[in-house]
């Protein structure tokens, strides 16, 4: 539409290079998340992701064994090479560990007390002393190794950090909270919808009010209700709130997809005898579908993605820490540093919101769209 | 018992309990109350017909008055009581609490967030609604930034943290000035500024909500109006700014005060990158450092960012009202 007079190519250009940029800025961050969950951690700590496809130099460290020195012309000299059986390319190299990379690959190193240190690019080395060598020298030096990618990551966190306990129970936590609120909105859209009775506009405006009520507020006094009747911070509890949580959106999307239903279809029914539970049951509630698919979708990765509602009213011991708690309270302090660990345990607690996501993105926007939209 | 099995027996008990009420009270309703059989059954059934809608509503209602009504009620009552909740003290969480500098630091935070955060991702999402309308690929451009919706704001914290991290091998930013000769510094320990890294994060969520939501108002733009322009020769500047964005003026503001309210809840991320360090305190993540510890001060944080969320509540009352008429 926009082309059909007055737009320049050059314009066009323009456009798809700015959206080629936005999109790359806003995906970087992700794509440096998901390269660094499978690099092995030296490598993240000696360069960045975006240099993973490349070999990475790292600084190694040697003992040359003294046990091998022999007397050549008046000094101790020991050779050997620094890959042992192995082989690999020397860069640069040292002789004491202040200064791990001092020296060029081919070049003499002078050392204290006379003692001098060659190491080649090919690792073959030779160390010699005036004096007698009585402990094993070490020999510092910085090869390149190549790109190193696997899934080790993941096998640390799932297997020794407890990770498979958190990813369980947010799963445990989110399946029930998205299932049950959305039968009790059901019944209760479809009343506010298409039952007749006093009170209907009062109780939509409440709903909609209820939308924005900031989940702050409930925390303190439905605690303090849970522990008094018994529930405490537990399982249950959790389900409950979410549903609690839920109700509103789940209303208000469901009512203003119903309303929409074609009036003749409901009307047509009723007047060949079927009531209400039938209506509902029998025509409104399968011709809901893309509007139950679309809360189910929010609720769901709403709750997966919950952190405030399972701190408050999930019990606090790491039985039932959920992943967002995991990474949040524990991961984040006990393995600050671990960068490969970290963005290993994020893309496990994303991987399946993610999935979610681009499978059923057109509910998700058709959900967006009947919320705000109107 | 573990809770695997806890679940699936609450989904069942859940699930089936729902289905037999409903099912259930209809029948009481329809075969024994109000037998329409008997005598006078057209009155009964109109009588059914009155209580009806009100089994239907009944379970929503009801979780509906304990998780979000009562609590309003609740927490404003429990705001009046000293910490362990035995003294009666009035309003005096809220003067100590308005007295207290990191209060003071959150509110300023908060209204920076809520100045900048709907402002900016509903401006990205309108820009990027507008550059991709046309676009063969726009849908996969679309697709592509609208993915962080999808992920939580612990994880999006935790993608963050890589790119503002202080090592120049892990943290982006870093890297970029390294390459100019530039220190590292840690951006999360600017002052001031680390609050603007902070809300990038939320901007960066929020923008693909945004753009899908203008994306099909802009869609929804009659052509006439368009054509017209083009016809009387405006630019696709003039026609962007003077034509469609008043058409849609509506549903920008929807998504502005929506992502407003969003903004008002988060804590998560505070909390993740900087747990309210180095000045980035925002009321949410304020209130749940006193969670826990103190409910008499937690309650009157949650009930402040109440008072402040109260506009836009009514505001969007009033506009449900409009729309029923």
């Amino acid at each position: 539409m926009d082309s059909i007079a007055g737009t320049k190519s050059s314009l066009s250009w323009a456009v798809n290079i700015s959206v080629v940029l936005l999109v790359v800025l806003w995906l970087i961050p992700t794509v440096g998340l998901l390269v660094s969950s499978f690099r092995d951690r030296d490598q993240i700590s000696a360069t960045g992701w975006w240099l993973s496809p490349f070999p990475v130099s790292e600084n190694y460290q040697v003992k040359a064994p003294a046990d091998h020195a022999t007397p050549e012309g008046g000094v101790n000299t020991i050779t050997g090479n620094v890959f042992g059986e192995g082989s690999g390319k020397v860069s640069r190299f040292g002789g004491k560990r202040a200064a791990p990379t001092e020296f060029k690959a081919g070049e003499t190193a002078e050392l204290t007390r006379d003692r001098t240190l060659t190491v080649q690019s090919d690792g073959s080395y030779i160390y010699t002393s005036p004096a007698e060598i009585t402990r094993d020298p070490s020999i510092y030096f910085a090869a390149a190794s190549p790109p190193d990618f696997s899934l080790d990551n993941y096998r640390t966190i799932m297997a020794s950090d407890n990770m498979d306990r958190a990813f369980i129970n947010t799963l445990t936590v989110t399946i029930p909270a998205t299932i049950i609120p959305i039968l009790i909105a059901a019944f209760a859209a479809y009343a506010l919808a298409w039952m007749d009775f006093k009170g209907r506009g009062f109780l939509i405006a409440l709903v909609v009010g209820l939308l924005v009520v900031p989940l702050q507020l409930a925390l303190v006094p439905l605690l303090t209700l849970h522990n008094k009747v018994g529930i405490g911070q537990s399982f249950l509890g959790i389900w409950m709130a979410h549903t609690g949580f839920g109700l509103p959106l789940a209303i208000y999307l469901l009512r203003n997809y119903m309303v929409g239903l074609p009036r003749d279809i409901i009307e047509s029914a009723k007047v060949d005898g079927a009531t209400d539970f039938q209506v509902f049951t029998k025509i409104v509630l399968p011709l809901s579908f893309p509007a139950l698919a679309s809360f189910a979708i929010f609720q769901f990765l709403w709750t997966w993605n919950d952190l405030l509602v399972a701190k408050v009213f999930l019990p606090s011991n790491s039985e039932s820490w959920v992943m967002t708690v995991k990474i949040a309270d524990d991961l984040l302090g006990s393995k600050g540093g671990d960068w490969g660990i970290l963005a290993a345990a994020a893309f496990i607690s994303i991987a399946v919101p993610l999935i979610v996501f681009f499978t059923m993105q057109r509910y998700l926007v058709r959900g967006l769209l009947a919320g705000s939209v109107k | 018992m573990s809770p695997m099995i806890q679940g699936m027996l609450t989904i069942l008990i859940g699930v089936g309990g729902c289905v037999g009420y409903f099912f259930a009270s209809n029948l009481i309703l329809d075969k024994i109350i109000f037998p329409p059989q008997k005598k006078n059954p057209g009155k009964n059934i109109n009588r059914a017909n009155m209580v009806r809608p009100w089994l239907f509503l009944f379970p929503a209602l009801a979780a509906l008055g304990l998780y979000l009504v009562y609590p309003v009620v609740g927490s404003f009552y429990r705001s009046l009581f000293n910490r362990s909740g035995d003294d009666f003290i009035g309003f005096g969480n809220y003067t100590t609490m308005f007295a207290d500098d990191g209060f003071q630091t959150a509110l300023l935070n908060n209204f920076l967030w809520v100045l900048v955060v709907p402002a900016s991702a509903t401006f990205l999402g309108l820009l990027v609604a507008q550059l991709t309308d046309r676009l063969s690929w726009g849908n996969i451009a679309k697709s592509l930034i609208f993915m962080p919706m999808a992920i939580s704001f612990v994880g999006a914290s935790l993608i963050w943290k890589f790119v503002y991290a202080n090592n120049p091998d892990i943290g982006l930013i870093n890297a970029i000035r390294d390459s100019f000769g530039a220190a590292p510094l840690d951006p999360l320990q600017l002052p001031f500024w680390n609050n603007f890294f902070l809300m990038f994060i939320l901007v960066w969520i929020q923008t693909g909500f945004a753009m899908v939501i203008l994306s099909a108002a802009l869609r929804g733009i009659p052509e006439e109006t368009i054509e017209a322009a083009i016809i009387d020769g405006a630019n696709p500047f003039q026609i962007f700014f003077k034509i469609k964005v008043p058409q849609i003026m509506g549903t920008i503001v929807v998504v502005w005060t929506t992502i407003t309210i969003l903004v008002l809840k988060v804590f998560d991320i505070v909390y993740t990158m900087t747990g309210g360090n180095f000045g980035t305190e925002i009321l949410p993540s304020y209130m749940m450092s006193y969670m826990f510890r103190d409910d008499g001060r937690a309650t009157a944080v949650a009930f402040v960012i109440m008072i402040i969320v109260l506009p836009v509540m009514i505001w969007n009352i009033r506009q449900a009202r409009q729309e029923m008429k």
